[in-house]
């Protein structure tokens, strides 16, 4: 790891325990903006870090920072929220804008938010 | 807004759902998390990515041993624009051995802060060649350590800079300053927008 952060047990083996071995089929949908919705709470048995994402996620919530509260690459984080998007746990709030440029209006409102900082 | 002030919230709004990205790039210790805590209503956070490649000259048969895990450390804030949108500042460092990442971590960016140390102009160019291959719009924002001072002319000169590229000074340690440089950098996105824009036909006049 090119900079080890203290507390952080990044060992391949726990990664990979995480998320069963699977790459990343299915969790490219997850940019890391989409903001995360839990759809229901954490029942007894579930992965504890599923569990952890459900509840980080009562509120709208980026993947980027599921990711720094769980302490886990953005890449496996993903893999974790597909599982729950595909049993209905969470939603994904996709970035609206597709953009090769983005939408004049979207700068609009970026520009107020910004200016009433 | 409710009686919440941005600077202090934690949780975004039920109703937030959509998300939107630029990014901070520039040398080691140029400012990058400076700017992002001055402006961020959350302490910045700190995550990675992770990226496996087929290792280099090393035999196919191999298999899944051929492959290296790169990881690359970023950090990020987050400001909250209105009931729907949130944007997210990303620090990333701008060094080429980082860069192979640039497309999985920032695509749909809206645009990015290319910070530079006058001291150290050369430490950007690289970034910068990078955002103008990539045709993202960004502008550079020279952050003041207090070196020598600088023309523009002098900067653009140095780092080779297109004209229509933007560039402003700023205190990133100032929230005001370092909200002057995003503002700088979505009124150039609006003139590139608009640029872009095909110039809609006139209605053509009634032929009698
Ligand atoms: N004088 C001065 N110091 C600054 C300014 N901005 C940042 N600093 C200081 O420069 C140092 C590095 O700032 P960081 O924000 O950590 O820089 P960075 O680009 O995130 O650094 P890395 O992530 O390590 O590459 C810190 O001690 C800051 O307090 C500035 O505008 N003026
Ligand atoms: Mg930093």
């Amino acid at each position: 790891m090119s900079r080890g952060r203290p507390g952080r047990d990044d060992s391949p083996d726990r990664l990979y325990t995480l998320t069963g071995g699977r790459s990343r089929a299915g969790s490219d949908a997850f940019d890391l903006v989409t903001l995360v919705v839990s759809e229901s709470d954490p029942v007894a048995g579930m992965q504890s870090e599923h569990a952890a994402i459900l509840r980080m996620c009562r509120f709208p919530t980026a993947v980027v920072e599921v990711a720094a509260g769980l302490g886990l690459p953005v890449s496996i984080t993903r893999i974790l929220l597909a599982d729950l998007h595909d049993t209905g746990r969470i939603s994904a709030r996709h970035p609206r804008a597709s953009y090769r440029l983005p939408d004049h209006d979207i700068l609009e409102q970026v520009l107020v938010g910004l200016r009433n900082l | 807004m409710d009686s919440v002030t941005s600077e202090q919230r934690q949780t975004l709004h039920s109703t937030a759902d959509n998300g939107l990205k630029i990014v901070v790039v520039g040398g080691f210790g140029v400012g990058k998390t400076t700017l992002v805590r001055s402006v961020s209503e959350i302490r910045p956070l700190n995550t990675e990515e992770t990226m496996t490649q087929a290792g280099e000259g090393v035999d196919d048969t191999v298999g899944v041993a051929a492959k290296t895990a790169t990881t690359v450390a970023f950090d990020f804030g987050r400001i909250t624009l209105d009931a729907h949108n949130v944007l997210y500042l990303f620090g990333a460092p701008g060094q080429e051995r980082f860069w192979f990442l640039w497309d999985r971590l920032f695509s749909g960016t809206l645009g990015a802060v290319v910070l530079v140390d006058t001291r150290r102009l050369a430490d950007s160019w690289y970034a910068i060649d990078r955002l103008e291959h990539h045709g993202t719009p960004f502008v550079v924002a020279c952050n003041d350590f207090g070196g020598p001072a600088h023309t523009p002319a002098q900067i653009r000169e140095a780092l080779d800079l297109a004209d229509e590229v933007p560039l402003v000074f700023c205190d990133a340690r100032s929230r005001e300053s370092s909200k002057q440089v995003l503002i700088s950098l979505v009124e150039h996105l609006r003139t590139v927008v608009a640029a872009a824009r095909p110039t809609p036909h006139p209605i053509p006049e009634p032929t009698p």
